[in-house]
């Protein structure tokens, strides 16, 4: 596992994985959110305050992902899709069945709103050497994921640390 | 109508001023109901055996994209709707569990105003279980300059949330 095989080479800096989500910007997953974490935040909840503050119904920024998570299920689908491509891409690639998320930097852009229909794209910034944790052996990744809306206009970045590891015996 | 809605402005903050605490009791319900908010079907989110046996942890626990969310009903709870969130950063050093009790806690850094005259208030945040320090957070988020400002309104180059 010391030296980094090419194909993992070559996804370092490339986009990767332009899409357009599967589904509009909507209310009903905003409301499953918000009450998940008892955002009771008028800007979600109330339409004259959303109108007075934000121009109209926005959804909370922290859900920027979540736009782009595939469906568990689809017709017509041929292989499961995941979301955070690259990151599993790295755990086949590179052998390793288990992974967390470590660290998570999101830069938030144009509001997202209601009936927007978003786009992304994935680049694999780097990949380390191999490190042992309390988890295990494995590699330290970082994944930057990239979001527009319809218009073109950017509406935020992701940064997603990843660590893929074997447990030791 | 600003009077009416809770508003954190520029000028009455202050670094070291701190944010209330909150405390949230998190049940197996809080996890699952998190991931599928955020559309997280992987099973370490809600199938006790998964998580237990493949991922050799205790119980499943609280997704990334959902703590992303605790952290943001934190902040805005605070800041009122007129605080928008600019940057938001955080390490994950544990994990949060059913039975858990999360703690948050913040405060303010620094308060300053960038070049295109946004008023920014940037925030440390540390998400707490039995005392031991499960997330750290760094947040930087516009909020009014005064009472009549709205960050809100900023597009284009006027809103600089990278600095």
């Amino acid at each position: 596992m010391s030296s980094l095989p090419a194909e993992v080479q070559s996804w370092i800096g490339p986009k990767r994985y332009e899409a357009e989500g599967e589904f509009d910007v909507e209310r009903g997953y905003i409301f499953t959110t918000c009450s998940s974490v008892e955002n009771g935040n008028p800007l979600f909840w109330d339409e004259k305050t959303a109108n007075e503050i934000t121009d109209g119904f926005i959804a909370p920024p922290s859900m920027i992902s979540v736009w782009f998570r595939p469906h568990h299920w689809a017709p017509n689908r041929t292989e499961g899709a995941l979301p955070l491509q690259v990151h599993f891409d790295l755990k086949e690639a590179l052998g390793l069945p288990e992974a967390v998320m470590s660290d998570n930097t999101v830069t938030f852009g144009e509001p997202v709103r209601p009936g927007d229909r978003l786009k992304t794209w994935q680049v694999l910034r780097s990949v380390s050497e191999p490190k042992t944790t309390k988890l295990g052996t494995g590699r330290f990744w970082v994944i930057e994921v990239v979001y527009e809306n319809q218009d073109g206009e950017w509406v935020g970045t992701e940064s997603y640390t990843g660590f893929g590891y074997k447990r030791d015996k | 109508m600003m009077s009416e809605i809770k508003t954190v402005t520029a000028n009455r903050l202050k670094a070291g001023d701190a944010l209330p605490e909150l405390s949230v009791d998190v049940s197996a319900t809080t996890v699952v109901l998190g991931a599928l908010a955020s559309r997280d079907w992987r099973p370490m989110h809600h199938d006790y055996k998964f998580a237990t046996e493949r991922n050799g942890v205790q119980d499943i626990f609280v997704n990334t994209p959902n703590l992303a969310a605790w952290f943001e009903r934190y902040i805005t709870d605070w800041t009122g709707p007129y605080g928008r969130l600019g940057r938001i950063q955080f390490r994950m050093k544990d994990s949060v569990f059913p039975e858990d009790t999360m703690v948050f806690q913040g405060e303010v850094k620094g308060v300053d105003t960038d070049d295109v005259g946004c008023s920014w208030v940037q925030l440390e945040l540390s998400l707490t279980v039995d005392g031991k320090t499960v997330n750290d957070c760094s947040a930087r988020v516009a909020i009014p300059g005064n009472e009549g400002d709205n960050p809100w309104k900023r597009k284009g180059d006027q809103w600089k949330p990278q600095a």
